[in-house]
């Protein structure tokens, strides 16, 4: 019962910005945990076409208001 | 610099992050990787102007932020109009896996301001040091920092409703309860 006593004020004891470094700690890892959850998926299909149809020379994109005139082109010299 | 190999390889491994960031501005998976998408066709169409040797992560993570703050202001007035069906939307896209919990943190993470919210993430999540995150936002690292504290503070604040002050004891109890049942 002592160490249970000893760890409570411990983490009962505010750090950088009045939170408990339990507190910190809890929201470090729920932030991380909602962020790794998306890095986890990788790379969506979309996006390495993207870049690999980019990297062919010449193939410069594309800035204007739309996107979608790549495509009637492809046919042509 | 020239258009590479590795630096496409390099831009394609941040791509998972530059995701999870996008996600965590707007709120709505959707948007995130429209947003994702349009960092990359501006980061490749001025590639010449990153510096070899200089941070990619960082680069591409200023362009993501400066197209969102834009694109921001512009859906300010859309949901000033269409009150409500925003704020539905940014709740209805959880990821696949998306518990209880990540919802909750989730709708705690949207109640911040937008300045601390990203400084928050940047530093909390995808592991940017405070100068890094500084340069991204265009702000002084002290800047950054206090954002950051103001964000724990408020997270805190929504999240464990009873204040910092109830946690250890409650924490205790239970241990106390768990530990005597036994």
């Amino acid at each position: 019962m002592k160490d249970l006593k000893s760890q409570a004020s411990r983490s009962t004891t505010p750090g950088k910005g009045g939170l408990t470094p339990e507190i910190q700690s809890r929201i470090g890892h729920q932030l991380r945990a909602m962020y790794d959850d998306v890095v986890r998926q990788g790379v969506p299909d979309r996006f390495a076409e993207l870049i690999k149809k980019l990297d062919a020379p010449g193939a410069t994109p594309q800035l204007g208001d739309e996107g979608g005139s790549n495509d009637n082109n492809n046919g042509r010299d | 610099m020239p258009l590479t190999d590795s630096l496409r390889n390099d831009i394609l491994a941040a791509v998972p992050s530059l995701r999870a960031f996008a996600i965590s501005l707007s709120g709505n998976a959707d948007r995130a990787d429209d947003l994702v998408q349009e960092t990359l066709l501006r980061a490749l169409a001025n590639i010449d102007s990153f510096q070899p040797g200089s941070n990619l992560p960082a680069w591409l993570f200023t362009i993501l932020r400066n197209l969102f703050r834009s694109d921001y202001r512009k859906r300010r007035r859309e949901v000033e109009d269409a009150e409500g069906n925003y704020a539905k939307t940014l709740k209805t896209q959880p990821s696949q896996n998306a518990h209880l919990e990540f919802e909750e943190f989730r709708t705690a993470l949207e109640k911040l301001p937008q300045d601390q919210r990203e400084a928050l993430i940047l530093v909390g999540a995808s592991g940017f040091s405070y100068e890094d995150a500084a340069s991204i936002c265009g702000c002084a690292v002290g800047t950054i920092k206090s954002r950051v504290n103001r964000a724990r503070s408020k997270l805190a604040a929504l999240l464990y409703v009873d204040g910092a002050e109830d946690f250890g004891p409650d924490e205790t109890i239970r241990a106390v309860i768990g530990g005597s049942g036994g």
